[in-house]
């Protein structure tokens, strides 16, 4: 009886090891310092179920979309929280993110190559440009993007596929 | 942020001992090498060997360097590891800058011209 118990405990606990690394939950405060962290621990959690270039993008477009929040979102003041989940799937990394700052700009998710077109214009090399890449790195590498506001909140969602393992 | 100026004949060498250049650190380093870079030279070569992650943060950091550079100075970067040369491909600004593989053939290199 007892044995059976220890069995069953010992059944649980392999269940859990095993899902646990598919879900990551964190939340933080909006700076860039914060920020590192929170992409350290969702590193961490799940470089062993990516390759190294799946890893790469993962981050980035993960840093992308947490420093536009600090910075355009929360405007740098350094306060308010951003929780980032993540669970990974059979079809890749599913990442939420969400936050109270000030709306996302629509435009922000409208895929444009040329001016006039609405949305963002990608930035030019030839000029030499010092940012507004954030957001076509964010449509190139994520799939799925969708966003909602509600109640004050912002509510961001995007896919990252991964190779069949 | 860890960086460390070298020079090597006509050329600086600027080694960044961080394994990012991200939103965190992007103007301490734009600060930095405007310090480190006052010295006079033809050109400097950033050797980011040991940086893993850059962000868009970093990359207009790293373009912010070379316009405060020119026209004195030329910037060019060498021994890029796959996760940063991805993003300067993705953003096609690795067009605008001189990409050397290893810092070894940035410095051969910088030898001819000077020879």
């Amino acid at each position: 009886m007892l044995a059976e118990r220890k069995t069953e405990k010992v059944q649980i606990q392999r269940m859990l090891q095993r899902a646990e690394p598919r879900i990551f939950h964190y939340q933080f405060v909006a700076d860039p310092l914060s920020v590192r962290y929170a992409l350290r621990a969702a590193m961490a959690r799940f470089l062993r179920q990516m390759t190294e270039t799946e890893a790469g993008t993962l981050e980035l477009i993960l840093a992308e979309v947490l420093n536009n929040i600090v910075e355009h979102g929360y405007e740098n003041s350094g306060e308010g929280s951003i929780t980032l989940s993540i669970v990974r799937d059979r079809r890749g990394m599913n990442c939420a993110v969400s936050d109270d700052g000030t709306a996302l700009p629509l435009e922000c998710l409208l895929h444009s190559e040329s001016e006039g077109a609405g949305g963002h214009v990608r930035p030019d090399p030839g000029k030499l440009p010092e940012g507004g890449f954030g957001w076509f790195l964010i449509r190139d590498l994520a799939e799925e993007l969708g966003y909602r506001r509600e109640n004050g909140h912002n509510l961001l969602a995007f896919r990252l596929p991964l190779e069949p393992a | 942020m860890q960086l460390e100026a070298e020079p090597h004949g006509g050329t600086l060498v600027v080694h960044v001992n961080e394994s990012r250049i991200d939103a965190a650190v992007a103007i301490r380093f734009k600060d930095l090498m405007r310090d480190l870079t006052a010295p006079p030279a033809d050109r400097v070569v950033l050797d980011l060997s040991l940086v893993e992650f850059l962000d868009s943060s970093g990359l207009g950091a790293v373009v912010a360097v070379m316009k405060s550079l020119s026209p004195e100075k030329r910037l060019e970067l060498a021994a890029l590891t796959p996760n940063v040369a991805r993003v300067f491909r993705l953003t096609r600004m690795d067009g605008v800058f001189r990409i050397h593989e290893t810092l070894d053939s940035a410095l051969c290199e910088g030898a001819r011209d000077a020879g």
